[in-house]
């Protein structure tokens, strides 16, 4: 079963939050089911991207795969170990190899430490250079990610936005790591800036032979970056497909209206495609609605949407990789095929796999 | 708006960048160029400084003066009716009841005052520090255990318990700094506690936590620096208190023992004697009043340059 082709699976993850209340004896009230049974796995050099709306888990299931949190439930295996269950002193190899880029540029670097100690962490907290060599190596990074080295003693509040931002992730990439999680990593940034990051990011993928797991909300973003894409709708992953299918045929309800929400640039395209408002807000995963989860906002719930989960499958028509988890996907005739399909030249920016 | 040429629009000259060279400055050195233009704070600053020299020069003063602190000069030091002698050129502030010298003890008092502020505060806030940043880091059962210790250390009586104490082990030096430490370390504990829970949320504590980092490290590397602004306030602020502390305890005779001059028991003997001696109630008195009155401005001038929403204000000028 451990293909060396995939560098992470991730089974049947699950993460609730036990909500507590009282002062000494702590009862637990409910819990806020954060991600509830995810599985996919990733191949080595691709990009997955994770879309969904905030709050629908993606960023949990980052950390759950980073081991930041511990697992409600399910294997998180990287290179054919499973470190879902590791201690953190057998986890500790393992924090070379998995890294993670976090969203909010300011929030990520410690304000009171200077560049070049923030840069050098990887190395002093796992050991690796020292002294002169270590500031070598940490200035090589900083060129790395565009950078000005001799601004190595410099403090983060000196530095822009996008400037933090690539120190982020050249502490990330600092023990070349075989897989990195980016945690929205450009949805803090100004849009000009948002793609110097992200071509940072793609170049250093190439050079470094780096895996990928690429969270956002943005579509278009994530189209333009990742080889496959993963949809999350309240804390499960609703449809899992090569970039290009997924947003050429998308088969899911949800995913079909996630499309029809993105912005399109032609101003003509946007006017002529049609919206899918969705009604309603997302229910709490403290108490997510029965059978398939999105079925209170689908255009096309029927009685069974509310008793019976859908399964992640693969439907007869369509290619190999694209699997959805809805009892009545979306045909190509639907209103909602129309409304998404729009959404941008056929088979346009989408990655081809390698 | 009308259409500028490119060329015409000013731009910035290439070598700005090679000329000027910043250097990176870290929060605390702001802190110091702002705390630097306080007007206040730096007068309150040399006068903590001029009580430090006063203290460590005590004996050179005294050799000066000519006079020592705990010998009684009977002769020249009272009136033929016993009671104290007031300033003269002799005796610069006058005498106290047993015919010393007020300014060589007043000058003495200073080291007593300084030693035990500074002692007992640097006790105080290593061991508020340390359960502080244990409690708020570790939180869970860890934290329930010692934020309702430090709430238990609050909530004592403190005289109550000086009393108690110093009736069972005798009062001295050593025990005053502990009781003041002991009583005082709580309210940092507290203060470290709230600021570290806030803290260790942040994105980049995560981010040490998935590189590998220990909890010892995440503690004093990551979480520690971001404390130093309201340790360093409370510090400045919490000197003076524990001056006070001890010459509250000297006043009621459970601090440092006599003959050794502190301002407390200096002001506890002077009670019977102010109606004929105001010079022995008011030196001591003021001596106190100006110390603690220095460290307190000097403590609002350093929250003020730590406080980043001041910074505004500076930075236009």
């Amino acid at each position: 079963m451990s293909d060396p082709d995939v560098v992470l699976t991730v089974e049947n993850v699950v993460k609730h939050f036990p909500i507590r209340q009282g002062i000494v004896v702590k009862r637990e009230m409910g819990r806020v089911h954060a991600v509830d049974g995810v599985s996919f796995a990733v191949r080595r050099g691709e990009t997955l991207g994770l879309v969904g709306e905030t709050g629908c888990g993606k960023s949990t299931l980052a950390r759950c795969i980073t081991r930041l949190y511990d697992l409600t439930s399910g294997r998180v295996i990287f290179d054919g170990v499973d470190i879902s269950r590791l201690s953190r002193r057998q986890l500790h190899p393992f924090r070379r190899e998995i890294q993670m880029i976090f969203q909010d540029p300011y929030g990520s670097l410690n304000p009171r430490r200077r560049v070049g100690s923030i840069i050098g962490d990887p190395f002093a907290i796992h050991g690796i250079a020292d002294g002169s060599q270590r500031k070598r190596r940490v200035q090589e990074l900083m060129e790395v990610v565009g950078l000005n080295p001799e601004h190595y003693n410099r403090f983060p509040a000196e530095f822009s936005g996008g400037q933090r931002q690539r120190i982020g992730v050249a502490r990330a990439l600092a023990l070349r790591p075989k897989l990195v999680i980016c945690d929205e990593p450009v949805s803090a940034l100004d849009v000009s800036i948002q793609a110097q990051i992200i071509n940072l990011l793609a170049e250093l993928q190439d050079e470094f032979g780096l895996t990928y797991v690429f969270i956002a909300h943005d579509l278009s973003i994530v189209r333009h970056v990742s080889d496959r894409v993963a949809v999350m709708y309240l804390g499960k992953v609703v449809e899992i497909a090569p970039a290009r299918d997924l947003y050429d045929r998308p088969r899911h309800p949800y995913t079909a209206a996630l499309l029809s929400a993105a912005s399109v640039a032609d101003p003509d395209i946007a006017d002529r495609r049609k919206r899918i408002l969705l009604a309603g807000d997302v229910p709490s995963p403290v108490d997510p609605p029965s059978g398939c989860r999105f079925h209170p906002r689908c255009p096309k719930a029927r009685a069974r949407c509310a008793v019976e989960p859908p399964e992640l499958v693969r439907r007869p028509s369509d290619s190999p990789n694209h699997l959805t988890a809805c009892h009545f996907p979306v045909e190509a005739t639907d209103d909602l095929a129309r409304a998404a399909g729009t959404g941008g030249p056929p088979g346009g920016q989408g990655r081809s796999p390698r | 708006m009308s259409a500028v040429p490119l060329e015409a629009l000013p731009t910035e000259p290439a070598h700005v960048e090679a000329v000027r060279i910043i250097e990176g400055r870290s929060p605390l050195r702001l802190a110091w160029a702002r705390l630097r233009r306080d007007r206040v704070a730096m007068v309150s600053a040399v006068t903590i400084a001029i009580l430090v020299g006063v203290a460590l020069g005590a004996p050179v003063i005294a050799h000066l003066v000519g006079h020592d602190p705990n010998t009684q000069y009977r002769e020249t030091g009272l009136t033929p009716d016993g009671l104290p002698v007031g300033p003269s050129r002799r005796f610069l502030l006058g005498t106290d009841n047993l015919g010393r010298d007020l300014f060589i003890r007043v000058v003495y008092g200073t080291r007593i005052s300084l030693l035990v502020g500074v002692v007992s505060t640097v006790l105080a806030v290593a061991a508020g520090v340390a359960v502080g940043l244990a409690a708020g880091y570790f939180r869970g059962a860890v934290d329930t255990f010692l934020a309702r210790f430090m709430d238990v250390v609050l909530s004592f009586p403190f005289l109550l318990f000086a009393i108690a104490l110093v009736s069972i082990v005798g009062p001295s030096l050593t025990v005053s700094i502990f009781v003041i430490a002991f009583f005082s370390w709580a309210a940092v504990g507290r203060i470290v506690r709230g600021q570290t829970l806030s803290i260790r949320e942040k994105e980049y504590v995560e981010a040490a936590r998935s590189l590998g980092a220990g909890d010892l490290r995440i503690m004093f590397v990551d979480v520690l620096p971001n404390l130093m602004a309201p340790v360093i306030v409370y510090t400045t602020l919490l000197i003076p208190t524990a001056i006070v502390f001890e010459s509250t305890l000297s006043f009621l005779g459970l601090g440092v023992v006599p003959p050794t001059p502190t301002w407390g028991n200096m002001l506890s003997d002077s009670l019977q004697f102010y109606q004929v001696a105001w010079w022995y109630v008011l030196f001591p008195g003021l001596a106190l009043l100006t110390t603690t009155l220095a460290f307190n401005l000097l403590g609002d001038g350093v929250r003020d340059a730590l406080d980043p929403s001041t910074e505004r204000l500076f930075a236009a000028s």
